[in-house]
């Protein structure tokens, strides 16, 4: 019976018509959910932030993962796409009017952004792994202190005030195609390119992979991503500062990535949203409402001794929890595996199924 | 002398003073990097519970210079060894970037451990008696003196550790290899303990010398340290333990400067330019050696 | 019809002179090794004609084209392959990923054909996909078309180079070493299968090896490298009984 059940999900799996009708189904969802209120506006506020912080992740996961490099530049890049779309809707664009020019403004930030993902791509034809590292925390600083010192743009105090354009649908919009994108950049020639020059960059180069022009398009699309997901960001939250976009966003991202499993879309999608939804919940006032069926007797104590803590203590359980992880899952939960339905079918059969428990024991990987 | 000189011997004064205390976290991170590959980024989180450390040991227990800056940099460097044993040596065999990972997870860890438990920034009572002289205009006060002497003294100690004694030639001899050196009878797990104790306590005694200077601490003070101290490891030539100092000299330098010449607000956009410039010039680094790749 | 012409080709590493005044014709269709003790600076050739290094003296003409100068992947496009004295294969990617990924070249879409999966990209993955299949089949690994690289037995290992090689259409092959840890048996094989492919693929081959049944049995012509200096060239039979050659080597010449 469950053999037979199987079969027919395996079946159901391969269908064609599978994902335009979720993809149908999801963006459907995304417009009745805000106009019926099906869900509370907080749970509607977490999905907009899971949808943002899985654009982040996996555009990360592209070069991070993918590329093998460790790139600390993402926040810098979020932040640069938030300043241009904010600066284009508040004072350029008349988007009260003309409701489609909020596209344009978050495509213009992912645009800057990808401007930017050029110049340190540009360090990446000759220097690799840590000596990158540093050259992208320099590039997310200079941004941040670049920011600072422009005052016309609010400075060190932020602009306060923004719109709130982003909606469930756009997100839902945004995330989907983006995500499409970048997984079909993958699994494209450039994609192969990227994951050639992780293995063996000389090797890469000599079997005719223009090494630069690869990784110049990567880092421009992830960066492109990043503009875009930090163009969302600013008119969600209302409120940037370049504060918000310094070296402990970079570092969330990150978490999102490792958490989720390197070179793996799935993975980033896992880890951002695993990382947003559980943060949340360990809020007092979150877990307290979802424990409140429980019987006086028993939520009363649990509320006094550990609920009204959790607010200061969820910040030390979170990288508990991640350290646990890695300790388990070294290379992430879904670390170098994939959710079939993201794989071509053309590439199923190249789509090496690593084992990560399986390790060579010789293999001292000084690469990742 | 002339004002101009004075301003600069000055601002030298204090250059040195920010430098040492950056070289002594830098160490550390060069350290563990030589002989693991490993980027510890838990090590300025390490320096900040140093500062705290000195916090409780002065304030609780009303002890003076001296007996505080020992006690946190055994205090550090016993909470270096205990962070290696339980999240660090497990992942050894695992890809490195899993390692830095959990380091991150660790830092975060100790971050807000610490603000939970103490939610305010503290002030540290004053651990010595300052005294300040004139000389020609420059003004020079013990304190200086002593975080930039001890600091010196201590880099000087770690050198010739590293360069002259046995466990010293066993760190260097793990850092270019660490598959056969266990064949040769060298405690690998052991050295590699006392390494991360070592640099451990060197955040430590960086700690005890910051809050000396600057005695309002808090628990986020790691974090803008700990990542500029790393820059200053990787300008240097990252593994290369000259090259650390040289490092956290040159920022300390140039931020100072910086500061000195330009609007405050420059300063990180300037340093971190000027630093890109010599990534981008040495890419290994001031005084790092390039792994020569055979085709 | 000359097809590569290396005029005077020289290259140092710091002081040391790796290569000195190299000279090099090689016809359509030619099946040349190159021989010499460890040091002599055999790879080194490969890597100037490859661009790996530029060389500091001379010039290497393919099919009128200057390849010094050029960056590695310009002059793989150019239809020169190699393979590499330790194997260097994208080991943690899949044996047909490997042999995908040299199409890389030819493979004509843009990246926003690319982004979109539109217009070109369909065809183009399809050819990809197929020669590789074809490839693989020749070699017979395609049963291995989605094993891990690293998990392929050395012999296999070797095979899969070849191919992924091959996979850039070359008409210039450069093998280092290809019979580096096999034994007689798969000498014989892999003799069997330099000619093979000479012939099926129209190739012009230059090959590095130490071993010297197979660079005597199938060569036509052998050079002679040591400390960077050529010492000899010319048919397998003078190569054998050349005095420099035979002292170059100290006798370490096994007997054929």
């Amino acid at each position: 019976m469950i053999t037979l059940l199987r079969e027919q999900w395996d079946l159901l799996l391969e269908k064609r018509w599978l994902v335009p009708v979720l993809l149908i189904i999801g963006f459907g969802l995304a417009f009745v959910i805000p106009e019926f209120n099906l869900l509370s506006v907080y749970v509607q506020l977490i999905l907009m932030y899971v949808g943002i912080n899985i654009i982040l992740a996996v555009s990360l996961n592209l070069v991070n993962g993918y590329m093998g490099e460790f790139s600390l530049a993402h926040a810098g890049f979020m932040a640069v796409g938030a300043y241009t779309a904010v600066l284009l809707t508040m004072k350029v664009l008349p988007v009260t009017d003309f409701p489609l020019l909020f596209p344009c403004a978050v495509l213009a930030g992912g645009l800057a952004a990808a401007l930017l993902g050029m110049l340190v791509a540009i360090p990446s034809f000759k220097v690799r792994g840590d000596y990158l590292a540093i050259i992208t925390l320099a590039f997310l600083m200079i941004v941040k202190s670049m920011i600072e010192n422009i005052d016309f743009i609010g400075g060190p105090r932020g602009i306060p005030g923004i719109m709130k354009l982003t909606t469930l649908p756009w997100v839902f919009f945004w995330t989907v195609t983006l995500v499409w994108m970048i997984r079909n950049f993958i699994y494209s020639k450039y994609g192969r390119g990227v994951l050639s020059i992780r293995e063996d960059e000389i090797a890469s180069d000599l079997m005719s992979v223009n090494t630069q022009q690869v990784k110049l398009f990567a880092f421009m699309l992830s960066s492109f991503c990043a503009g875009i997901a930090g163009a969302l960001f600013a008119h969600l939250l209302q409120f940037i500062s370049p504060r918000i976009f310094d070296i402990s966003k970079s570092t969330d991202i990150l978490i999102m990535v490792y958490l989720g499993g390197i070179a793996s879309i799935g993975g980033s999608i896992l880890g951002a949203t695993l990382f947003t939804v559980l943060l949340e919940l360990l809020r007092p006032s979150t877990m307290a409402a979802l424990l409140s069926w429980l019987p006086s007797f028993v939520f009363d104590p649990l509320n006094e001794h550990f609920i009204s803590h959790l607010g200061v203590w969820r910040m030390v359980i979170m990288p508990l929890a991640l350290i646990l992880v890695m300790l388990y899952w070294p290379r992430g939960i879904m670390g170098l595996r994939e959710f079939r339905g993201f794989i071509p079918r053309r590439d199923r059969e190249a789509h090496h199924l690593n084992n990560p428990h399986g390790e060579d024991p010789h293999d001292i990987t000084n690469r990742h | 002398m002339s004002e101009g000189v004075v301003y600069w011997l000055q601002q030298t004064l204090n250059a040195l003073q920010l430098g040492s205390i950056y070289a002594l976290i830098a160490l550390g991170y060069t350290m563990v990097y030589g002989i693991l590959t490993m980027i510890n980024f838990a090590h300025g989180d390490v320096f900040m519970i140093g500062a705290f450390f000195c916090f409780l040991l002065s304030s609780t227990l009303g002890l003076t210079f001296v007996p505080t800056l020992l006690l946190t940099m055994l205090g550090t460097a016993l909470l270096g060894v205990v962070i290696e044993r339980l999240a660090y040596k497990p992942l050894r065999q695992a890809p490195r970037v899993s390692a830095i990972i959990t380091a991150l997870g660790v830092g975060l860890f100790l971050e807000n451990f610490t603000l939970a438990l103490a939610p305010y920034p503290k002030h540290i009572p004053m651990l010595m008696e300052n005294v300040t002289w004139n000389l020609h205009g420059i003004s020079l006060s013990l304190i200086q003196v002593v975080i930039i002497s001890l600091s010196l003294g201590l880099m000087f100690l770690l050198d010739y550790i590293v360069h002259r004694t046995p466990i010293g030639m066993a760190m260097r001899a793990i850092s270019w290899d660490k598959t056969f050196v266990p064949l040769m009878g060298i405690p690998v797990d052991l050295i590699i303990s006392i390494t991360f104790a070592i640099g451990a306590g060197l955040a430590g005694a960086a700690g005890t010398m910051y809050a000396l200077a600057y005695p309002v601490i808090d628990p986020y003070m790691g974090i803008m340290v700990g990542w500029k101290a790393f820059i200053c490891a990787v300008v240097g030539g990252i593994g290369n333990i000259r090259g650390a100092m040289a490092g956290a000299f040159i920022l300390g330098g140039v931020e100072i400067m910086v500061v000195a010449f330009f609007p405050s607000t420059y300063r990180d956009f300037v340093a971190f330019t000027l630093l890109i410039l010599l990534i981008i010039i040495r890419p290994y680094g001031i005084l790092g050696k390039p792994r020569i790749q055979k085709v | 019809m000359t097809l590569l012409t290396a005029t005077k080709v020289g290259h140092q590493f710091g002081g040391l002179c790796a290569v000195a005044d190299f000279n090099l014709k090689l016809h359509y269709g030619d099946l040349m090794g190159i021989i010499g003790p460890n040091g002599a600076g055999k790879t080194t050739v490969f890597n100037l004609i490859t661009g790996v290094y530029r060389a500091s003296e001379g010039s290497i003409h393919f099919k009128g084209t200057e390849l010094v100068g050029k960056k590695p992947n310009q002059i793989a496009a150019l239809h020169i392959g190699r393979t590499f004295q330790n194997i260097r294969l994208f080991r943690d990617l899949s044996v047909l990923d490997n042999v995908r990924i040299a199409h890389h070249a030819q493979a004509s879409y843009t990246p926003l054909e690319g982004l979109l999966h539109l217009g070109r990209y369909r065809r183009e993955e399809q050819r990809i996909i197929d020669n590789s299949r074809l490839l693989l089949a020749i070699f017979k690994l395609e049963h291995l078309a989605g094993e891990t690289a690293k998990n392929l037995p050395y012999g296999l290992q070797r095979r899969l180079e070849i191919a992924r090689a091959l996979a850039i259409s070359p008409e210039l092959l450069l093998l280092d070493e290809p019979a580096a840890g096999m034994n007689p048996n798969e000498i014989d094989q892999l003799m069997d299968l330099i000619q093979w492919i000479r012939q099926e693929f129209k190739l012009t081959i230059l090959l590095i090896e130490h071993q010297m049944k197979l660079v005597m049995g199938i060569c036509e012509r052998i050079k002679v490298l040591d400390f960077g200096v050529t010492l000899a060239e010319g048919p397998p039979k003078m190569i054998q009984n050349h005095p420099r050659v035979l002292e170059a080597y100290l006798g370490e010449i096994p007997v054929v």
